[in-house]
């Protein structure tokens, strides 16, 4: 579901490498060629890499707590299903970036174990509760709807296995903010209560999603090296002002109003938020948001329950292997 | 002792910068390098490639076609799964 501006690149070590390589690495870059697993690569650029893929991948498996909340709650078998295909579809997604990630040259295991250390970061977002039905829309409209924003620029990103695995997310998101939508249009058709609902849904959620885009330019320390190695096309910046501009309207058509009384439109169109509070996002991120402890409580248990089934799966792959190696040499 | 029967490799091409390596075909050949080299005269003879790869035959696992109606069937029936099965107004615009 999303990847969050967490990441400070190591620039340290470059000036120990190659400086041809690195020239010639650079150059690569500068004309849009994708960079390989097998490529030489600087290892500042691996290590940021594997960390914004890893950050990510970890995202798409603790997102799917908040919504998988609200599966066997859902109103209809209608929305059942969808929420249940599309909590699927960010396991699936998970998946698929925790391989990418793998082609730098650490193991799944290992980056699974950082996180389930909390040694690992994942996107701000997920620390909030679920408390309504409405929450389901509101993620689906707002949390994908932000993170397709900055998921579609990374198509572009110049890993090869992270670009193509962020077209097939991309490819695959497309029915989850609709259905978000979907559900807020149904609640804000609906009676007052349900209209309310709605409402307080956006009241929550807002702010928290303003902050999925990261910091602040001015105070992103990673942004320069970042986009110099193309693994970023737009600054956070940017991208917020692109996803507050394209839903106020979304946000209107419902009937709903955005929890800005200061927000305002410029001349060129631009839809202006007052400032974020980066207070709290930096206290979500140490780890004090409101549901940080029972997230990573709910991956070590499922972690843990799951051992048995991994240490089964590895005792049957030995036998087998045995047996064949004993018929072998029959 | 008679010659061991030449071993058969898949072939993967990558046509261009940033797109994933396609499976074009096989070959044989007696061990990696020269299936890669191998691949290269065959499949490449028109700059149809930027990289190949070369994978034994053997290694891969392959699902049945002709069991593809129930492989593929929980996919079938979920058509909430596609972006079209939700009704988003037209004044809303692209999403």
């Amino acid at each position: 579901m999303y990847t969050q501006a967490l990441n400070t690149a190591e620039a340290d070590d470059r000036h120990l490498e190659d400086a041809a390589q690195a020239a010639h690495f650079q150059a690569r870059i500068d004309a849009e060629e994708r960079i390989e697993p097998n490529d030489w690569m600087p290892a500042a650029y691996r290590k940021t890499l594997t960390r914004q893929i890893s950050q990510h991948a970890h995202s798409e498996i603790v997102g799917m707590l908040p919504e998988g909340n609200w599966i066997t709650r859902a109103p209809t078998l209608r929305r059942k299903a969808a929420l249940l295909a599309k909590v699927q579809d960010e396991c699936g997604h998970g998946l698929y970036l925790y391989a990418a990630a793998e082609t730098l040259g650490t193991s799944r295991e290992e980056l699974v174990d950082a996180m389930l250390a909390g040694k690992a970061k994942y996107s701000s977002i997920f620390n909030y509760p679920t408390l309504t039905w409405a929450d389901i829309g509101t993620i689906g409209w707002l949390v994908d709807g932000a993170a397709i924003m900055n998921q579609i620029p990374l198509c572009r990103c110049s890993y090869g296995p992270y670009a193509r695995a962020m077209i097939r997310v991309c490819k695959e998101e497309s029915f989850h903010q609709r259905q978000g939508y979907e559900i807020m249009l149904t609640l804000c058709g609906g009676s007052d209560e349900q209209k309310a609902m709605a409402q307080d849904a956006l009241d929550r959620w807002w702010w928290p999603v303003l902050m999925m885009f990261g910091p602040p330019d001015a105070t992103s320390q990673h942004s320069d090296v970042s986009t110099k190695w193309k693994i970023k096309r737009f600054s956070n910046d940017e991208l917020r002002q692109k996803f507050v501009d394209a839903t106020v309207p979304q946000a209107q058509y419902l009937g709903l109003t955005i929890p800005d009384p200061g927000m305002t439109q410029d001349a060129e169109g631009h839809w202006r938020y007052s400032e974020i509070d980066w207070t709290e996002f930096k206290q979500v991120l140490a780890g004090n948001g409101p549901c940080n402890r029972d997230r990573v409580a709910a991956r070590r248990k499922a972690h843990d329950d799951g051992a048995w089934v991994r240490e089964a799966a590895a005792a049957y792959a030995a036998k087998r292997a045995h047996r064949q190696t004993a018929q072998a040499a029959e | 002792m008679a010659t061991p029967n030449t071993p058969l490799w898949e072939v993967f091409i990558r046509s261009r910068n940033g797109l994933a390596h396609k499976h074009v075909g096989s070959l044989h050949a007696s061990d990696a390098t020269m299936a890669l080299h191998a691949a290269r005269d065959i499949y490449t003879r028109r700059g149809e490639g930027l990289s190949i790869w070369v994978v034994p035959s053997t290694a891969i696992t392959a699902s049945d076609p002709a069991e593809k109606g129930m492989m593929f069937e929980p996919a079938e029936s979920k058509i909430y799964r596609h972006p079209t099965f939700y009704e988003v107004p037209e004044e809303v615009g692209h999403m």
